[in-house]
């Protein structure tokens, strides 16, 4: 959920929105943000699945040093997307044990 | 109930520090009441008071304590404070009602002239509160300062606003 | 970049102020960090932070991390952000990533700013998707502007713990409840007063069974303890949560200075195990200095002047302060950081320092 209005932030500057996919789905994103902030304001929780007992993750740290938020983006597994910005059309996707290389996502 | 295990004043607590004005002198006219309790490293308050009403002295983390006869209720040294804990208190404002001034840092503001709740230190609605005044000047960075009329009996009290409907104060 | 009088690693509070203090009397100076922007912790501290007008209370952490943006700017000194150093090795050789390139940078000082790491509580269900650090929530909701979920429970009442749960409040969520394991609230009353009187319950003796939910975060069962810190059977309590917030303590980031090969004690007020420094924040090895949290976990305040020390003692090292200079601009700083060190919270901290400055010394 996005936070609009805060007492001591103010009112946010205008922002400039870009479009990425996540399992499929088109997700609206603010320029420059991290991966992880624009799949959490648009309400995901599970980033990824542990390999061996399929556990659930998410983001835990925000700042790169947990690797619980790692999801495959682009085809790419094992991004942080607490810390990856967003690119207009990124291909992000929840990650079941390590990802595997695609060629062609 | 004590600050260190419910995160509020014993009254005890309260009408040791400092900063606490007299019963009388509440009753005189509008006074700051400072629920600075703890000696942290923390001094705006003086400076904020240009009455010099005010006074921690050499060393920071002394108490602020109240001169309080050379307050007059401005309300200046409100937003000041980084811990949040000066108060307006007037017992005068009606034969049954007094105000409270205090700092706010929630959205919505309430507007002028809504009935809120009134809440006590431990967070709980103790009464209805009528709003006086709204002000959040750009000096103020971001810390609302707010008054409300209460009975007079709450008026040391209730320390902050719950806009009815919402859930924090 | 093969070569710099001054690396910092580090651009938070306590390594900006190193590089305008060490930059500004011409220092050639160099500060990375892994960040995407500069400031550490303060870009995330939106309240109004205690001290006095030297400290600049009464500003807010941004405010105050601008300003020293500034600074840094006027200094001269560069950032290089989004650049990891992943090593440090004999030589004074610094081992960075940046622009996804491995460069070796040999620096004639090296300043280790590192912060600090949080502490995790292991419980069960603790891996749930909805449980995550203080740390994590601040730079969502004040960073990002991202609300993690709407119902929280909060758990430490240190001053992290109490001030998270206040500006989760002021992002819209409600803070169920805040549970402490110890008998007593561990931060500033004056914080606690804060959330407490907003309606927020502070539950001392108390702390979390265990966290359920289907692929999140749903519910958290919390249970009061003993005086021995033991559990209460039957005291077990059902909150409907979607966000477990970890506030337990932050512990000195020190990985760089075990590499390098610092010494190390233990000074448990000041976070446990960390590298013994001088009272001009060297370290046991010549020319490798530490500032912050890294050298001893308080406040940003604390940080800034612990940087100021550095930077200075640094550009004397160098050459670039007379010793007479020096030690007029260390004593002002030494003033600073003893007022901070005060009082019934400070106080154990400044002993704290002492023993550590005192161990240094030992060999
Ligand atoms: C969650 C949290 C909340 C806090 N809240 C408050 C508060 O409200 N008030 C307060 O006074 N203090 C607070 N603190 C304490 C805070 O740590 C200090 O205030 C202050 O930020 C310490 O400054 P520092 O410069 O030592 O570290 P930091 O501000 O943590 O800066 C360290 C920097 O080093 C960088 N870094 C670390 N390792 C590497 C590496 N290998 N390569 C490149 N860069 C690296 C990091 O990215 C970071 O930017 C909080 C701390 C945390 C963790
Ligand atoms: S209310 Fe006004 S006069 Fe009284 S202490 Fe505050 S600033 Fe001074
Ligand atoms: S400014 Fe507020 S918190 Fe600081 S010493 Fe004065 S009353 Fe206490
Ligand atoms: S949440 Fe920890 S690395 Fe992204």
């Amino acid at each position: 959920m996005r936070i609009t209005q805060h007492p001591i932030l103010g009112k946010r500057d205008k922002q400039q929105y870009v479009k990425i996919i996540c399992d499929g789905q088109p997700i609206e994103a603010i320029a420059g943000e991290p991966i992880a902030a624009a799949l959490m304001a648009a309400g995901k929780t599970i980033f990824r699945y542990t390999r061996k007992k399929k556990d659930p993750r998410g983001v835990f740290c925000a700042i790169g040093q947990c690797t619980e938020c790692m999801m495959t983006v682009d085809g790419i597994p094992n991004v942080r997307t607490c810390i990856t910005p967003v690119q207009d059309g990124m291909n992000v996707q929840t990650q079941h044990g390590l990802g595997q290389v695609k060629a062609n996502p | 109930m004590t600050l260190i295990k419910d995160g509020y004043f014993s009254q005890t607590e309260l009408a040791q520090l400092p900063g606490m004005p007299s019963r009388e002198r509440l009753h005189e006219g509008p006074c700051v009441v400072i629920e600075c309790a703890q000696q942290i490293p923390c001094d705006p308050c003086e400076a904020a008071c240009h009455e010099g009403a005010i006074e921690i002295g050499d060393s920071i983390i002394n108490l602020p304590k109240l001169d309080p006869s050379k307050c007059g209720g401005c309300g200046l040294c409100i937003a000041a404070c980084p811990g949040q804990c000066l108060f307006v208190v007037d017992m005068t404002y009606s034969d049954t009602e007094g105000t409270v001034q205090f700092p706010y840092e929630f959205l919505p503001y309430p507007q002028k002239g809504d009935t809120v709740h009134g809440l006590n230190r431990g967070g709980d609605i103790v009464c209805d509160a009528e709003v006086l005044k709204v002000l959040h000047p750009k000096k103020f960075d971001h810390t609302a300062v707010i008054t409300v009329s209460v009975p007079k009996e709450y008026a040391m009290e209730v320390r902050t606003i719950k806009i009815k409907g919402n859930h924090h104060g | 970049m093969n070569h710099v009088e001054l690396a910092i690693i580090g651009a938070g509070p306590a390594g900006l102020s190193a590089a305008i203090e060490a930059a500004s009397v011409g220092v050639q100076t160099i500060v990375f960090d892994e960040n995407q922007q500069a400031g550490g912790q303060l870009f995330k501290q939106i309240h109004k932070f205690f001290g006095s007008r030297a400290h600049q209370a009464g500003a807010r952490g941004i405010d105050i991390g601008k300003n020293l943006l500034g600074q840094v700017a006027a200094s001269g000194a560069e950032i290089k952000l989004d650049t990891v150093v992943w090593g440090i090795f004999e030589g004074n050789k610094v081992g960075v990533v940046t622009n996804g390139r491995n460069v070796i940078c040999k620096a004639d000082r090296i300043l280790l700013a590192t912060g600090a790491s949080e502490n995790v509580l292991a419980f069960p269900g603790w891996t749930l998707p909805g449980v995550m650090g203080a740390g994590a929530i601040q730079t969502m909701v004040n960073v990002h502007r991202v609300l993690p979920g709407k119902r929280v429970l909060m758990i430490g009442s240190g001053n992290v713990g109490l001030i998270v749960s206040y500006q989760l409040l002021q992002a819209g969520a409600e803070v169920v409840a805040l549970v402490e394991a110890m008998d007593r609230i561990g931060g500033y009353a004056v914080h606690a007063s804060k959330i407490k009187r907003a309606g927020t319950p502070i539950l001392i003796r108390h702390t979390i069974k265990e966290a359920v939910g289907n692929g999140k975060v749903e519910q958290a069962t919390i249970v009061q303890l003993n005086d021995n810190g033991n559990v209460i059977e039957g005291t077990e309590r059902t909150l409907d949560v979607d966000v477990i917030c970890m506030a337990c303590g932050l512990s000195p980031l020190a990985e760089l200075a075990w590499l390098a090969g610092c010494r190390f004690t233990d000074v448990a007020p000041l976070g446990g195990l960390l590298p013994v420094h001088d009272d001009n924040m060297q370290t046991s090895l010549p020319g490798m200095y530490v500032a912050g949290d890294i050298a001893g976990i308080e406040e940003a305040s604390t940080a800034i002047e612990e940087g100021r020390l550095a930077g200075i003692a640094i550009a004397e090292s160098l050459g670039y302060l007379t010793t007479t200079d020096a030690t007029v601009k260390k004593q002002a700083v030494n003033d600073r950081s003893e007022q901070l060190r005060d009082g019934p919270f400070g106080i154990t901290r400044r002993e704290a320092k002492e023993t550590l400055i005192r161990r240094s010394l030992e060999t």
